[in-house]
């Protein structure tokens, strides 16, 4: 049935995000440790176990698809909530931050790829 | 008020299916049409999205771009964190576990060196604007990593509330940022893997600017980018207001 796969799918989110909202109170921040990093761990786990007494069937996995596939949709749609008005008016130096951290940071993304690679 | 209305206001996560699928629609015909498919066609929503936003924000003057406005409040709601948390675990499904593990190690030094990076970048252009106060230059730098940062630090260290909205600001560009320019950089960066998507989520950390920088790349990737970049704002709150702000306060 559909649902069973949604409602993993939310087993392994809550759990997640409850996970990561444990570790970052005993590291005593305000913020969310890996909950989604969890959460993906655990559905990767499920959805690599297939024994006797468990295996996502092929209605099931409809459920999970389906969000996977809606993905892209709710990103637009996160597009369309930000704050770009914040972004354009915090001014030069918000700007000339944020354009130089991701700026040199893309020019890391090959060099620390390909560092390991060369050892 | 018309009855019409009535029923996409109350309606609104409704309304919120037919905005972002009008919005997609026209950004494939856009992306079709006039880059003959080289700008795809989720790069392009994504970029409409944030073009939607600024004219709400403009005409509304909120900070929750068309979700101000009351029949697209919904948008909220689908493109909030509940949802875009649940999707994007859902993106894991079938994702490699081996891939995952050999790319293990690049990821997580992606993720302290990046935070490091963004965190040294904010306050190099914060001292060149002239803050020659600790507690501003390492908010500003907070704020550089990502716009939760910069308040969570800077609240943490007792910085002014104008340095601290300055941080945000930061934050925002930069997550803007990452959502416009991945897909025009991706194939020079090469992001097509899962070690760079890592090494990708590791660097940047903004959820925002990775999961949408990602899905207009390759939505395969998302997983991988995810997986380091959730436990960057995390680093980033317990390096900041620490280790980097006694640096910076050594340095001054």
């Amino acid at each position: 049935m559909v649902i069973y796969g949604i409602a993993l799918l939310g087993i392994c989110t809550l759990i997640g995000l409850f996970a990561g909202q444990l570790l970052g109170s005993w590291f005593g921040i305000d913020a969310n440790v890996g909950g989604i990093g969890i959460a993906m761990l655990l559905l990767m786990y499920f959805s690599n176990t297939s024994n006797a007494h468990f295996k996502i069937g092929d209605m099931s996995e409809k459920g999970i698809t389906f969000w996977s596939m809606i993905y892209i949709p709710i990103v637009v749609a996160m597009a369309a909530k930000q704050n770009v008005i914040g972004a354009i008016d915090g001014g030069l130096m918000a700007l000339l931050a944020g354009i130089f951290a991701v700026s040199v940071s893309f020019i890391f993304i090959p060099i620390i790829s390909n560092f390991e690679k060369n050892k | 008020m018309n009855s019409f209305e009535d029923i996409l206001i109350t309606n609104n996560l409704i309304t919120a299916f037919v905005f972002v699928g009008l919005t997609v629609y026209f950004a494939y015909f856009i992306s079709e049409k006039l880059t003959n498919g080289r700008f795809h066609g989720s790069a392009v929503a994504i970029i409409l999205g944030l073009i939607f936003a600024y004219f709400a924000g403009t005409l509304t003057g909120g900070e929750k771009g068309v979700a101000d406005i009351a029949i697209l409040s919904g948008v909220g709601i689908l493109g909030g964190s509940m949802l875009r948390d649940f999707a994007i675990v859902a993106t894991a499904y079938g994702a490699n576990f081996s891939d995952l593990k050999s790319s293990g190690k690049a990821g997580i030094f992606s993720l302290f060196f990046g935070v490091i990076l963004s965190f040294s970048l904010g306050a190099i252009v914060a001292i060149a604007f002239g803050y020659d106060d600790p507690k501003d230059i390492t908010t500003i730098g907070a704020g550089t990593v990502t716009f939760v940062v910069g308040p969570v630090s800077g609240s943490a260290i007792g910085a002014s509330s104008e340095v601290i909205a300055l941080s945000i600001a930061a934050g925002l560009v930069k997550s803007i940022l990452v959502m416009t320019m991945t897909p025009l950089f991706a194939k020079r960066i090469g992001l097509d893997n899962p070690k760079s998507a890592m090494v990708f989520g590791g660097l940047m950390g903004t959820n925002s600017g990775v999961a949408a920088g990602l899905a207009a790349v390759d939505p395969k990737l998302v997983p991988y980018g995810a997986m380091t970049a959730t436990f960057y704002t995390a680093v980033g709150c317990l390096l900041v207001p620490s280790v980097l702000f006694l640096l910076i306060d050594l340095m001054f």
